[in-house]
């Protein structure tokens, strides 16, 4: 596999998102209070807390969603591979490049399986268009990586949208990775996934470590557990606690963290 | 404990009443259709033929066929949709792809239901102060090509937002969050998907327009010509107008012959609506999410 021009293993930088005192407003409602955080290169890194603690709010600043709400204002800094992402000068295009996201129900668009890999990197290579080989080597690539080519590979032309959920949300992450992005966000990427699903996407995720850097929010203990190396646990808005994920879930240092991981309040 | 009562009798009564209430109401809706159709067929059918189709009408229009009148009318009706459907599509990609909800695209809402709710007698003599006289295109086809166009254009509009509004939101946000720009949302995902939509009405616009008398018979269709139109400055003759004259401007036109031409017409419009419901169908097959 090529990764040879991955932002991952490229920038020698040991955080890949760092935030400055972030926080953000939905019109007058605060959502995050003084977000402080180091994200490291290359781990999965997972983000829990209550409904509504703003871990899913967090989640879209990091790649800008957020702001096409119109009423979110964010005060404070994110910085994605050392640069500022809500710097003037950012190129959203760019930002939405670099920084994969996943949605907790799998979004495949109405097209064949072999377009939903190649959409992104059809977009972002306009004019010089890959050779139908060259575009099939990257589709096969970006599909073995997801573990989902022998599944699909006989019928890359059908529809997308024929897949079953599990499937559809291994695509999901397939169509992110031809543009070689250096982070991948995902928002609770199982729940709309039966256990099985939940199964197979968890292996393929923690398969991915290491190329990539991915931050998931999750509402699954088990999974944080299982399928993460480090752990950010927030409460309202802010930050609690955030170390390594066997250090959490075996010596939480603050009560609440203690109090939510053994179920007290969800 | 479970025995029927008095009360779920009266119920029930009174429930089948309503349903059949209902069903009578439904039954009356396509009396009107069936009666139309049966006239026509029994009061017309005799006249319809290939030479009907084919000629010209003769003896001062009391005998002969119809041609001019339907090449008239295909060519009206082509002219406007060339200009009502581009305009029409690209303004409701913006009204819905781009425009947020402000003062600007209120107005436009409110400029374009006013614009379907004029009568069309009033798109006919802004036409002929329009098209006819400020813009010298004389009586002509384009003159009567514009004036449907601009009677047409707010179903175009409305038919194409629907079909765009139709296609899943998740579909752009997913695109969006690739990096895609709007137009390339809209381009490889959103057209494509609303295109059967979009297809329906026009072509249910079609329809409407061939059917069309007042706007055209300022502007552009004549009583009778023997010349078929060579260009959009020509006049011509339509059906819409050729009906009217045979039905009450000619003496002496035998009296199955209105018939035949009101069939032919009816015809026309009903084979543009299954076409386009037949169409419809198909590509909805083709798509599933």
């Amino acid at each position: 596999m090529n990764t040879s021009s991955n932002a991952a293993i490229d920038n020698p930088m040991e955080f890949a998102i760092h935030t400055e005192k972030l926080n953000l407003w939905y019109g007058t409602f605060q959502a995050l209070f003084d977000i402080d955080l180091d994200i490291k290169q290359g781990i999965i890194t997972s983000l829990i807390g209550p409904s509504g603690c703003g871990k899913s709010t967090f989640l879209r600043s990091v790649n800008r969603i957020n702001e096409r709400l119109g009423y979110v204002r964010i005060d404070g800094s994110i910085n994605v591979f050392d640069h500022n992402i809500y710097d003037p000068a950012v190129e959203l295009v760019q930002v939405r490049k670099q920084i994969g996201m996943v949605f907790q129900r799998p979004n495949p668009l109405p097209i064949s399986i072999r377009d939903n890999v190649l959409f992104g990197y059809n977009l972002h290579s306009e004019g010089k268009r890959a050779s139908r080989s060259e575009q099939d080597g990257i589709a096969e690539d970006a599909l073995r990586q997801v573990l989902l080519w022998d599944k699909v590979k006989d019928r890359l032309d059908s529809k997308a949208t024929e897949l079953s959920l599990e499937e559809q949300q291994k695509l999901c992450i397939a169509r992110l990775l031809p543009v070689k992005p250096g982070l991948l966000l995902m928002d609770e990427p199982c729940s709309a996934l039966d256990p099985k699903g939940t199964e197979a996407v968890e292996e393929l995720i923690w398969e991915l470590r290491g190329k990539y850097t991915i931050l998931i929010v999750t509402h699954n203990m088990a999974q944080a557990r299982r399928a993460s190396e480090e752990c950010i646990f927030m409460l309202m808005g802010k930050v609690v606690e955030h170390t390594a994920t066997e250090d959490m879930f075996v010596t939480p240092r603050k009560q609440e963290t203690a109090d939510y991981i053994e179920g007290r309040y969800g | 404990m479970f025995e029927t009562s008095e009360l779920n009798i009266k119920n029930q009564r009174v429930q089948r009443l309503y349903k059949l209430l209902f069903l009578m109401m439904t039954m009356l809706l396509i009396l009107p259709v069936l009666l139309i159709l049966g006239t026509l067929v029994v009061k017309g059918g005799s006249v319809i033929s290939i030479d009907f189709l084919f000629t010209a009408p003769t003896d001062g229009m009391t005998a002969g066929g119809l041609f001019p009148a339907l090449f008239g009318t295909v060519w009206l009706v082509a002219v406007a949709l060339l200009i009502s459907v581009p305009l029409g599509i690209a303004a409701a990609i913006y009204l819905s792809e781009y425009a947020g909800e402000n003062w600007f695209t209120r107005i436009i809402n409110l400029a374009i239901i006013n614009l379907a709710g004029v009568p069309s007698i009033v798109h006919a003599l802004f036409g002929v102060g329009a098209f006819v006289l400020f813009f010298g295109f004389g009586t002509s086809i384009l003159a009567a090509s514009l004036t449907l166009a601009i009677m047409t254009l707010p179903v175009v509009i409305v038919a194409t937002r629907e079909s765009l509004a139709a296609v899943p939101h998740a579909f752009r946000e997913a695109c969006w969050n690739m990096g895609a720009t709007r137009w390339q949302t809209i381009r490889r995902v959103v057209l494509p998907n609303a295109v059967s939509g979009i297809l329906t009405g026009v072509i249910l616009e079609v329809s409407r327009t061939s059917g069309e008398t007042a706007p055209i018979m300022f502007t552009g269709a004549v009583f009778f010509t023997p010349f078929l139109p060579q260009g959009i400055f020509d006049q011509t003759m339509a059906m819409s107008l050729h009906l009217f004259v045979v039905s009450t401007q000619v003496p002496g036109v035998p009296e199955d012959l209105p018939y035949g031409v009101a069939l032919v017409l009816i015809a026309m419009v009903l084979l543009m609506n299954s076409i386009s419901i037949g169409f419809r169908t198909w590509l909805r097959g083709k798509k599933k999410w």
